[in-house]
């Protein structure tokens, strides 16, 4: 099997019904997505598969072979920080960091919709990934930060995907 | 926004110095870690809540050759899980206390078959019969009393207005995103190094030495990046650890244990359940003048941290206000349920969702509002608490009330929304809270906590065993102690938290952090400083007392004299190491005494207000929340964003706890075990907050701060109560505020004491 991952082509062998999540962790030693409840609720193993925001623990992994997956790790290009993590960074929207990679991600997702980054739909952008740290005020404050800083990337950002 | 006049970093709101790993995905939690040769451990459990194990029983037909199997028979040295007492066992061998008892450990390579051993395994138990009822149980892990002028008691209450009402909570689950997660390494001096997700590595480390016969140097304890505590893994982990080591000692292999969700949900400690019965005499005017609190507290199976969380629930049960005369019992008793344990407010949410709940009784039975109750007996400078506590400094009451009240709208609210028809019906509320900083009593003073700096060739590092669990630890010690040298942030570092190479600082527990490490750790910095002007005043010929360092640059007199960096490497070829360890001392004129129970239960207080607007659907019962306004006294904001961070996180664990968190339980057994079935707030679930931090120093915190962790936890859910009785005229006297317990309140008959609630009741014709 194989998966576009990160911009780069991985092919591997497992079981046809490993979860998706285990390959990235175990087989291609992506170890930023995270398992926090292993049935759907937490987000924290957020990816995106083929632009879709989808929980990895839930997706066997024959279900995407062939598919372009982004990971936390494949969010930032060349080491640099995009003006999503930088405003996570400034903002505080990281505390403890285990629900971090996929809120990264999802709220990636989001800003390439274009959407305005009102309240109501960065909240709901968010809420298939459980925070217990923040209460979500500064996740929220830092997603609509980086949405005044980086419309025109957000914006090529979506017309690329 | 303040401004700041010096050049420092405290009080400023620096990137956290853990953040590019944590966003990029580069942060190692336990599980994202490799040991060579690590096998998988799994516990095998009672599944009965009492009784008495006759047998256990392996499947002969199932290859039991590459599975490690553990018992009680494998330990080496006690079988006991340390901690306050040693009543608990690492694995039952005899009587099971409770439905999640470990009996039996397993470990295997393959993670399949592991599942499939767990299945081979049969525990033979005779069953008793469980103890479930804590108001039934006789068993008291330990009682407390606190008594104010209780000699004036009767004459209180046959002269005063008395006002009565019962509170009750249940569990509440700490729900950390990253379950509990610990490997344990075999080493070859027969020692063993663990490490894991946890709060307080000494724990464990001592837990092992007496679990596995070991002395000091054979243990280390590496606490790893860690996704959130909450309280949950301040003692458990010591558990997990300890089957790990086990496991790990008898399979001569690295063995992980991560705890799938069910399994955290389902054995893992939770806040303990409380039952408060309130009984005041008030006079007309809204005098507060007498309390009688009787707390039964749910402690579980074991005792755990039970006397500890009592202790921290009964101290501050009398709310921030003043009292004449008190007297308040607290118990906390065993039941066969898994043990209860800490939870950020340690006892605190309890007592003051009970003592808050009944300040709206009270106002509602007077008819004066809520509001002008609590400005009139908040605590004041110069008061004295149930305990004979005077408060001397950094007293905050008054002005978080005003501060929110002003912010929320409150009072415009209260009569605006009075007037609401139909079947949504808002409601404002508030809430007032205070929690004592540090350990309580004499607990700071026996544990002798330690913790420095040691000078590196380029700043400082510091050493202490105080863990970041997310709420920021690395950074804002390192802000404090680069102020105290006059360094930049980034010349700071934080040592490893190894139990073997940092001085025991004590536990991450109890608002203790800041005010009582973070003031270590700066008194060493400080002196560090001393010794290098010393340093640089001999290498450059200058008097000691006009140097100074800023911003990395050594001087005296206004000229530049080298960086911090080139003295440092200087000294360090020249004199060699450097480390400073300091001693934490209590303040001199802060005395507790723990026989008699009396006296400063802790040095300092932070104070908080919180206001919550919600919207009650008459139809569905569902209570949605429209605004919420917290200000909170934290003495100074070493860094505020992350302080900030601290109060809206708590908030929202404590509008969980108000609205949706339930455990529902049958014969001992948790049947919510999941995600899925106990719900914590999405970002859906609560609204954008306004946050405000006030700053009344505390004169003997470090640059003026106290502690900030658990007081977000104490004040909103009564605060929900409150608004919601303003919605409906019902005063919802337990937890959580679901539709079903919204529906029985409206559906009983009014409260003759309550005229809001009978104009409520009648215009909505639910009046049974």
């Amino acid at each position: 099997m194989k998966l576009v991952v990160n911009g780069a082509e991985r092919s591997f062998d497992v079981p046809p019904l490993k979860r998706l999540l285990d390959v990235l962790r175990e087989d291609l030693g992506l170890t930023g997505t995270k398992e926090g409840c292993g049935e759907g609720e937490c987000g924290a193993c957020s990816v995106l598969v083929d632009g879709e925001l989808l929980n990895s623990c839930l997706v066997p992994v024959c279900q995407v072979d062939g598919a372009t997956v982004l990971t936390v790790e494949g969010v930032a290009s060349q080491g640099e920080l995009t003006p999503l993590q930088k405003c996570f960074l400034e903002c505080g929207g990281a505390q403890c960091g285990i629900c971090t990679p996929g809120m990264i991600v999802a709220a990636h997702r989001f800003l390439s919709t274009g959407k305005p980054a009102t309240d109501e739909n960065v909240r709901d952008a968010i809420a298939g990934n459980l925070c217990r740290c923040t209460g979500y005020a500064k996740i929220v404050e830092a997603i609509q930060l980086a949405a005044t800083q980086a419309p025109a990337a957000a914006a090529a950002e979506g017309a690329r995907r | 926004m303040r401004v700041l006049e010096h050049q420092g970093v405290v009080g400023r709101s620096p990137p956290r110095k853990d953040g590019a790993d944590k966003v990029t995905g580069r942060a190692k939690y336990l599980d994202d870690l490799g040991f060579e040769g690590q096998i998988f451990g799994r516990t095998v459990r009672s599944q009965v809540p009492h009784g008495r194990i006759r047998r256990i029983v392996w499947d002969e037909a199932f290859d039991w050759s590459d599975v490690v199997r553990v018992t009680a028979a494998d330990i080496p040295g006690e079988n006991v899980v340390h901690l306050i007492e040693d009543d608990q066992p690492m694995l039952a061998h005899d009587l099971v206390r409770h439905r999640e008892e470990p009996i039996a450990l397993l470990a295997c390579a393959d993670r399949e078959k592991l599942e499939e051993a767990l299945l081979r395994v049969r525990v033979e138990i005779d069953e008793l019969e469980p103890l479930l009822d804590p108001l039934a149980s006789t068993r008291v892990f330990k009682s407390y009393r606190i008594e104010q002028a209780p000699e004036g008691l009767l004459q209180a209450f046959s002269s005063g207005r008395v006002v009565e009402g019962t509170y009750r909570v249940g569990h509440q689950e700490q729900m950390y995103i990253e379950p509990q997660a610990i490997a344990a390494v075999p080493r070859p001096d027969g020692g063993v190094t663990i490490y894991g997700s946890m709060q307080c590595p000494f724990y464990i480390h001592r837990a092992l030495q007496r679990l596995l016969k070991l002395d000091d140097a054979q243990v280390a304890v590496i606490q790893v990046v860690t996704g959130g505590g909450f309280g949950g893994k301040e003692d458990y982990p010591s558990v997990l650890a300890g089957h790990a080591a086990l496991l790990a000692r008898k399979a001569g292999r690295p063995v992980k244990m991560v705890y799938k969700r069910e399994e955290d949900i389902a054995a893992t400690t939770k806040r303990h359940p409380a039952i408060m019965k309130y009984r005041t005499a008030v006079a007309e005017d809204g005098t507060l003048v007498a309390l009688e609190a009787e707390i039964v507290m749910d402690g579980g199976a074991y005792v755990t941290l039970s006397p500890v969380v009592a202790s921290r629930g009964v101290l501050h049960a009398a709310g921030a206000y003043r009292w004449q005369h008190a007297r308040i019992d607290c118990r906390v008793v065993q039941t066969h349920t898994p043990p209860n344990g800490a939870f950020r407010g340690f006892g605190v949410p309890q007592t003051l969702f009970a003592v808050e709940s009944h300040m709206e009784r009270i106002a509602a039975e007077l008819r004066i509002d809520p509001l002008e109750l609590r400005r009139k007996n908040a605590l004041r400078l110069g008061d004295v608490l149930p305990t004979g506590q005077k408060l001397v400094s950094s007293v905050s009451a008054r002005e978080v009330l005003d501060a929110v009240a002003a912010r929320s709208g409150y009072l415009r609210k209260r009569k605006e929304y009075a007037a609401d028809e139909g079947a949504r019906r808002r409601g404002i509320g508030l809430s007032l809270s205070f929690h004592g900083a540090g350990f309580t009593g004499s607990g700071e003073v026996k544990l002798k906590p330690r913790a420095g700096v040691e000078l590196t060739a380029r700043g400082a590092r510091v050493l202490s065993i105080s863990t970041d669990i997310g709420q920021g630890t690395i950074t804002v010690f390192s802000q404090m102690a680069a102020d105290a040298l006059g360094l930049l942030l980034d010349d700071l570092e934080v040592a490893e938290n190894d139990t073997s190479r940092v001085p025991d600082s004590g536990p991450t527990v109890a608002s203790r952090t800041i005010m009582v490490v973070g003031g270590t750790i700066t008194k060493a910095a400080q002196a560090m400083a001393r010794i290098l002007q010393t340093y640089v005043a001999e290498v450059h010929g200058v008097q000691a007392a006009e140097v100074s360092c800023e911003r990395g640059i050594f001087s005296a007199q206004g000229r530049a004299l080298a960086p911090f960096a080139a003295i440092a490497k200087r000294y360090l070829s020249e004199r060699g190491p450097l480390t400073v360890i300091e001693n934490y001392r209590h303040p001199p004129d802060v005395h507790f005494d723990d026989a008699a129970y009396r006296g400063d239960a802790y040095p300092c207080y932070g104070w908080a207000a919180t206001a919550v607007e919600v919207e009650v659907d008459l139809d569905t019962y569902q209570v949605s929340l429209l605004d919420v306004v917290t200000a909170t006294d934290v003495g100074l904001a070493i860094h505020p964003v992350l302080a900030e961070g601290q109060v809206e996180g708590g908030t929202v664990q404590a509008l969980g706890y108000a609205l949706l968190e339930e455990h529902v339980w049958s014969q001992g057994k948790l049947l919510n075990t999941r995600m899925q079935n106990y719900l914590i707030p999405t970002a859906l679930d609560v609204p954008r907050m306004q946050t405000t931090l006030l700053e009344n120093p505390y004169p003997q915190g470090p640059y003026g701060a106290k502690g900030i962790g658990e007081l977000p936890m104490d004040g909103p859910a009564p605060a929900v109560v409150a608004a919601v009785l303003h919605a409906t005229g019902k005063l919802v006297p337990e937890l959580p505020l679901s539709p079903d317990r919204v529906m029985r309140a409206m559906e009983e008959r009014a409260s003759p004491a309550s005229p809001v609630a009978q104009r409520r009741s009648a215009e909505h014709g639910r009046r049974p």
